[in-house]
């Protein structure tokens, strides 16, 4: 924690607009990837403006795209609120993370800030905080650009979507898959993850072959997660 | 307990999906000003985020085809070595594609 915590909370026009510039690079990215939800969303079945309200209102990649698996004639709804409660659970440490700053902004704020919280924007404003510098500008600027970038992207996928016969031949059903791996290897990699995660993928396939449909997740989240509650090590 | 995803059953799901990632993105910060969130807590979450990754990704690898694993050996070698997120991903799909032409 730096000496002048006080002042790192700061948030004004050019803070955000800054934000909004520093995270705009990645924004091909998120376009490509609303599109691809757009898309496979659309060849779901989910109608158009489904597609663009969830994208404004959900904002948040992976649980939209694990959503899609689910989504048939009928949503398993418990199901679908575990699905997305267990992907977002991140989201939990982020806000426990940068609550040393946020203590600081009026309850509004806090939430508010927090209401376009996602891994790009929230890992630059950690790095600034720590580095000393104010960081909510990266996180409210960097969360707006994400989130129009988002919404545009997947209103395109709506457009293009229709044009396209044969997704799975452009290899859009493995995105989410490719997607998951990719953030999952970002992150911290050592020899407890490791057991953690063997034993949360065991779990999951035992539940795929042998329990009730879409039992998988929820089996293996939990399996994971307690055995990081009994794991000791590297701490968080 | 199930819901129709015709007509209105959609914006149903949609407004759920949001209560619940929205309690995701607050919760953290809400429990933090009243009580710190403990280690025992945090191991929990932390370990549970990653594993509901691999949980979905594991029986999507056992049983999807070809492209498919193809797809995501390709990212994970692909992350290991760049660690470009991006270029990872685009690289697994577009392997998944190129298996598929062939």
């Amino acid at each position: 924690m730096t000496v002048k915590t006080e002042e790192l909370h700061h948030l004004n026009r050019s803070l955000v607009w800054s934000g909004f510039k520093q995270l705009a690079p990645i924004s091909l990215f998120v376009i490509a990837f609303g599109l691809a939800f757009g898309l496979a969303a659309k060849q779901t079945g989910l109608s158009d403006s489904t597609i663009v309200i969830m994208s404004a209102l959900v904002f948040t990649g992976a649980a939209q795209f694990a959503v899609l698996e689910l989504w048939g004639t009928q949503m398993p709804l418990l199901t679908m609120i575990f699905t997305v409660f267990a992907i977002n659970s991140r989201h939990l440490l982020m806000g426990a993370t940068l609550y040393p700053w946020l203590r600081n902004l009026p309850p509004s704020q806090r939430y508010g800030l927090m209401m376009l919280s996602s891994d790009a924007n929230w890992a630059m404003a950690m790095q600034a905080f720590t580095a000393g510098r104010p960081g909510f500008g990266l996180l409210l600027g960097g969360g707006l650009a994400l989130w129009t970038f988002w919404v545009f992207g997947s209103w395109l996928g709506i457009y293009f979507g229709s044009l396209l016969s044969n997704p799975k031949a452009i290899g859009l059903d493995v995105v989410l898959g490719c997607f998951l791996l990719a953030i999952l290897l970002g992150g911290e990699k050592n020899l407890r993850m490791l057991v953690i995660w063997t034993i949360a993928g065991t779990s999951s396939l035992m539940a795929y072959w042998y329990l009730p449909e879409n039992s998988h997740v929820i089996v293996g989240a939990l399996a994971g997660g307690v055995a990081g509650l009994f794991l000791k090590g590297s701490k968080r | 307990m199930s819901i129709e995803t015709a007509g209105f059953g959609a914006f149903i799901i949609v407004l759920v999906m949001t209560l619940v990632t929205l309690s995701t993105r607050w919760g953290g910060v809400f429990v933090m000003s009243f009580v710190p969130i403990g280690d025992r807590v945090k191991r929990f979450i932390h370990a549970m985020s990653g594993s509901v990754f691999v949980a979905l990704l594991v029986p999507m690898a056992a049983a999807g085809d070809m492209g498919a694993r193809l797809a995501l050996v390709t990212t994970a070698v692909v992350m290991l070595l760049s660690r470009q997120p991006l270029l990872a991903i685009s690289a697994g799909v577009a392997a998944a594609a190129l298996v598929r032409q062939i």
